[in-house]
């Protein structure tokens, strides 16, 4: 008789966030090529604490794998070095516990959170002609990713000369609700009505700019890009509404968290700094400082051509 | 039993009867189910570290729940406590964070739980609004002021604070062992005191407690104080628990306590109900909950099972109230 | 001059003057507050909340209060939602009789276990809260309905408009108003519904049947859930099993508390709330502009429904001295 199959949880930030359903696709599908028992837990709501009970019962249940988006950059601490000592791997799957990298073993993230700053402001830049006031649409006023990716955006704006013409003029939040993310959108366009560009790099955010820029027929004044999910903005893309926007591939994650996980367990992946390993599909993998792996080198970007080929 | 049916009636019960009537069995039965369902809903369930530990994550919670049982005895309710829970750990953690010594610290946070108590009771008792209203505004004020002054950020709390659930007392955690004992001093004062009979008196008929030369307002006044003030000591202890706080700790918690009290069978109208039904209360919510989390079961059935329970109970307590009395 | 005072005296009188003393100062400082532009905006935040709040209106007034209009929103969303997205025959209107329905059914199950058993409606709603959201996972197996999904004509119901700009939405929201309003004043159970609130003891008495009026004032309430429901997948294109309709009971019920309606039954009226409503629109509206975080909404919401209980109660006291309550 085989060994028992290795049995992974992926653990969501909360149940009916259809972001979650693409990452949990590429983490069964990887399962059941490399014959992992997998399950998807999640609590109802996203705060800080939801997910603890639910670490403690992956715990409780001995599974080998916790692959897990934080709800919180520190209140995981504690439960998450528990299941380390019990010898449970800890990855960190979209999402890090950034500051407390001791409390897990590797994070996998879809793409080198530096470069998307930089990419942002690219594309947008080529929406308006490189000139005129934009604007930041975010999600909430601490989101670690989007703070990380609204400072790498203030630095390509003020050191590239290429968008010298370009001025940030605000940068707000809508905390990722429709409703807020819609007034801080609707204020935007009061405030500076000679607005040229808003970028949302978070899903909520880019699909409530989007409906506000749609339902007051300005698309040829306002461009909105970001990042968002392609089942969201489907609509808005083939209306014209939004030209063209960005993100990654959350299946990736997925498939290449199981890859990776069955590899360090069987001992054939070494989970250090530097250390490189094929992943089907993906090609070779290196692990980055701070033991960070990341599926794609650049970001995708979704326009009105290649939209009706991406199913999430 | 039908033997004993057969016996002439007498206007008093037997004794196994109104033991089996009190609400607090129909909890004790429920528990047993629970511990039952849950072992065969998951092979992992039935293992008292387990539970114990299950139990810290829910333990701050329960111990508001004892002192708002005396609250709704008292014919009053309170659904601040939660919020409570959240700002006074918010400025807690706020002020050692800015420097503040721990101890001054510390007493920030209990004075502020405190001063929230004391908003709700002005309210309630000196103004005479319902507290229902009123604690649904200041629920909402409370936790809306935790988050002004701590925005989305997580504040962290010193590395020698964390870990109030990690010191063992007899293998039980400390959390859990401060229950306990709290529940024991509770039931006694409610129970074998003329102060926890003055209080069901209240709850059962205000004006004639008045008449009596019950100072209803002064006791009422004494509970939103005491409520208050033991929210904040939970706040602290989650955070003890966490390692850091945010706005949004202990959210919703104000249905998980209003459900320990009612599944314990304390009277929503006032006036009945025991420390003891809350005390197993607690356990059957915490059995119910991790049972269904250790068994992968979807959260929305957990939902639906908590809200069915939380209206089962408040059923079954009314039934058999009008039955006992009148 | 006695007619002008007693205007001058009415509660929707003092939130009329503050919201234009609010306007005016928000104005003040960003002039652009007080334009037509600013009006539609504001106008926009408002029609599910107003609808909500006509509904919770008739409850408070009957001496009770509905916590679960939020979930019984998601659910009836939900369920029109899975209709348009599983049955490509289904005409796009149809989501609104069916999603009323459902609200109609839930809100009628809230009535029959208050009735019945004789249980606090605080109770009963904050338990159904659960289950109905619990019940909004369940069918969509938590999953989010998409915005491709969701009929184009139901979305235009919130973008185009039928007269002045204003779009369909609005004049929805306002014509539930003007329904509430006529239902309430000038029918003999919309009359009943104020005197079970008023006395609730002495309403058996004057014949009027408390549990057929209970149970009404309960499925009004989930029906205009079921309504706010579907507009909302009208408005914000997709219906999402976690956050359609969370928080919704405590915009209501602050809408519905600053209007004035007395949490001890038996007062409110249509156009408090209908100003109360605006209130908070205008407040969330500001806020964004005057570059306030959101973090402080919450708060602000609180103190506002506290400051209209102080107030409701001083009215209160200086007014009708004999219906002081007998316990205070």
């Amino acid at each position: 008789m085989a060994a028992d199959p290795l049995k992974i949880v992926y653990i969501g930030k909360n149940t009916g966030n259809p972001y979650f359903d693409s990452i949990t696709g590429g983490f069964e599908d990887a399962c059941k090529s490399l014959g992992c028992e997998f399950e998807f837990v999640a609590p109802a709501t996203a705060e800080a604490t939801s997910q603890i009970p639910f670490i403690e019962a992956q715990i409780q249940r001995g599974v080998n794998v916790i692959g897990i988006a934080p709800n919180s950059p520190d209140a995981l601490n504690q439960v998450l070095a528990d299941a380390k000592a019990k010898g449970i791997l800890v990855l960190t799957v979209n999402g890090d516990i950034t500051g407390n990298e001791q409390y897990r073993d590797a994070t996998i993230l879809p793409v080198n959170f530096d470069i998307v700053g930089r990419d942002q402001v690219e594309m947008v830049g080529s929406l308006i002609g490189y000139e005129g006031e934009i604007a930041i649409l975010s999600a909430t006023t601490e989101a670690p990713d989007q703070n990380k990716w609204i400072v790498g955006m203030n630095e390509t704006l003020k050191s590239d000369p290429k968008y010298a013409k370009m001025s940030l003029v605000a940068t707000v939040y809508g905390d990722d609700q429709p409703e807020k993310s819609t007034t801080e959108m609707e204020a935007l366009l009061s405030n500076f009505p000679n607005l040229k560009g808003v970028i949302a790099p978070t899903t909520v955010g880019i699909a409530a700019a989007a409906q506000v820029v749609q339902s007051r027929g300005i698309a040829d004044k306002v461009a909105v890009t970001g990042l968002g999910l392609p089942s969201e903005m489907r609509d808005f893309v083939k209306d014209g509404t939004v030209k063209a926007f960005q993100l990654w591939s959350p299946y990736n994650e997925g498939w290449l968290a199981v890859h990776f996980a069955k590899g360090v367990i069987e001992g054939t992946i070494k989970n250090e700094v530097g250390s490189t390993f094929e992943v089907p599909n993906l090609g070779t993998i290196t692990i980055n400082a701070n033991n960070s792996i990341n599926t794609q080198a650049e970001l995708t970007t979704f326009n009105a051509e290649n939209i009706d080929q991406f199913d999430f | 039993m039908s033997t004993l049916d057969t016996t002439p009636s007498t206007p008093v019960t037997p004794r196994w009867q109104t033991l089996l009537i009190r609400p607090e069995t129909m909890t004790f039965l429920l528990l047993v189910v629970g511990i039952f369902a849950g072992s065969q809903l998951s092979p992992f369930f039935l293992d008292i570290n387990y539970i114990l530990k299950s139990f810290t994550l829910y333990s701050e919670l329960a111990i508001v729940a004892l002192i708002l049982t005396m609250v709704i005895i008292a014919g009053e309710i309170d659904l601040s406590p939660a919020a409570n829970m959240a700002l006074s750990a918010c400025l807690f953690a706020w002020a050692q964070a800015s420097g503040i010594p721990m101890p001054v610290a510390i007493g920030i946070g209990l004075a502020a739980g405190l001063l929230m108590g004391l908003l709700n009771a002005w309210m309630v008792i000196s103004l005479q609004l319902p507290s229902i209203i009123v604690t649904i505004g200041t629920l909402t004020l409370y936790r809306g002021l935790a988050q002004v002054i701590a925005g989305d950020k997580s504040i962290r709390v010193p590395e020698w604070f964390i870990g109030v659930d990690k010191i063992m007392i007899l293998g039980i955690p400390l959390p859990v062992v401060l229950f306990i004992v709290l529940a024991l001093v509770l039931a006694v004062i409610l129970g074998g005191t003329i102060f926890g009979r003055q209080i069901y008196q209240i709850g059962t008929n205000e004006t004639a407690a008045r008449y009596a030369g019950i100072r209803s307002a002064r006791i009422k006044f004494s509970l939103f104080l005491l409520i208050g003030f033991v929210a904040s000591v939970a706040g602290i202890m989650t955070a003890s628990r966490l390692g850091s706080v945010r706005y949004d700790l202990a959210l919703g918690g104000e249905l998980q306590m209003v459900l320990m009290a009612m599944l314990g069978g304390t009277y929503i109208f006032g006036g009945r109900g025991t420390i003891l039904g809350t005390f197993l209360a607690a356990w059957l919510l915490v059995v119910v909950s991790t049972g269904m989390i250790v068994a992968n079961v979807l959260p929305a059935v957990q939902l639906v099972v908590l809200g069915g329970l939380l209206i089962v109970a408040i059923i079954a307590t009314n039934l058999i109230y009008s039955r006992t009395q009148r | 001059m006695s007619t002008l005072r007693s205007i001058l005296l009415r509660r929707e009188s003092g939130i009329a003057v503050m919201i234009v003393l609010f306007c005016l100062a928000v104005g003040s400082v960003k002039p652009q507050f007080l334009t037509l532009d600013q009006l539609r905006i504001i106008l926009l935040l408002t029609p599910l909340i107003m609808i909500g709040a006509m509904g919770q209106m008739l409850v408070i007034v009957a001496r009770h209060v509905d916590l679960s209009i939020g979930s019984m929103l998601g659910v009836s969303a939900m369920v029109s939602g899975m209709l348009y997205r599983y049955v490509e025959v289904m005409p796009w209107w149809a989501g609104l009789p069916i999603s009323i329905a459902v609200g109609a059914t839930l809100g009628l199950g809230n009535g029959l276990l208050i009735t019945l058993f004789r249980l606090p409606a605080i109770i009963v709603t904050l338990g159904t809260l659960s289950l109905y959201r619990g019940l909004t996972f369940i069918i969509s197996n938590a999953k989010q309905i998409d915005r491709q999904y969701i009929p184009s004509e139901l979305k235009a119901l919130s973008q185009t408009s039928p007269i002045f700009g204003i779009p369909w939405i609005i004049f929805i929201a306002f014509g539930v108003a003007i329904l509430t309003y006529l239902f309430a004043m000038h029918t003999r159970v919309g009359r009943q519904i104020f005197a079970l609130g008023s006395n609730p003891v002495a309403a058996p008495l004057r014949g009027i049947k408390v549990t057929q009026v209970t149970l009404l004032v309960f499925a009004i309430s989930g029906a205009l859930s079921g309504l706010a429901g579907i507009l909302y997948a009208s408005r914000w294109g997709f219906v999402n099993p976690s956050n359609t309709g969370a928080g919704f009971e405590f915009q209501v019920i602050a809408a519905v508390v600053i209007g004035g309606a007395s949490i001890n039954g038996g007062v409110g009226t249509v156009l408090g709330t209908v100003l109360g409503v605006l209130l908070l629109g205008c407040v969330a509206a500001a806020l964004p502009l005057l570059g306030i975080p959101g973090t402080s909404q919450a708060a602000i919401y609180g103190a506002v429904i506290l400051i209209a209980l102080v107030i409701d109660r001083s009215v209160r006291r200086q007014g009708i001295v004999g219906l002081k309550r007998a316990g205070a």
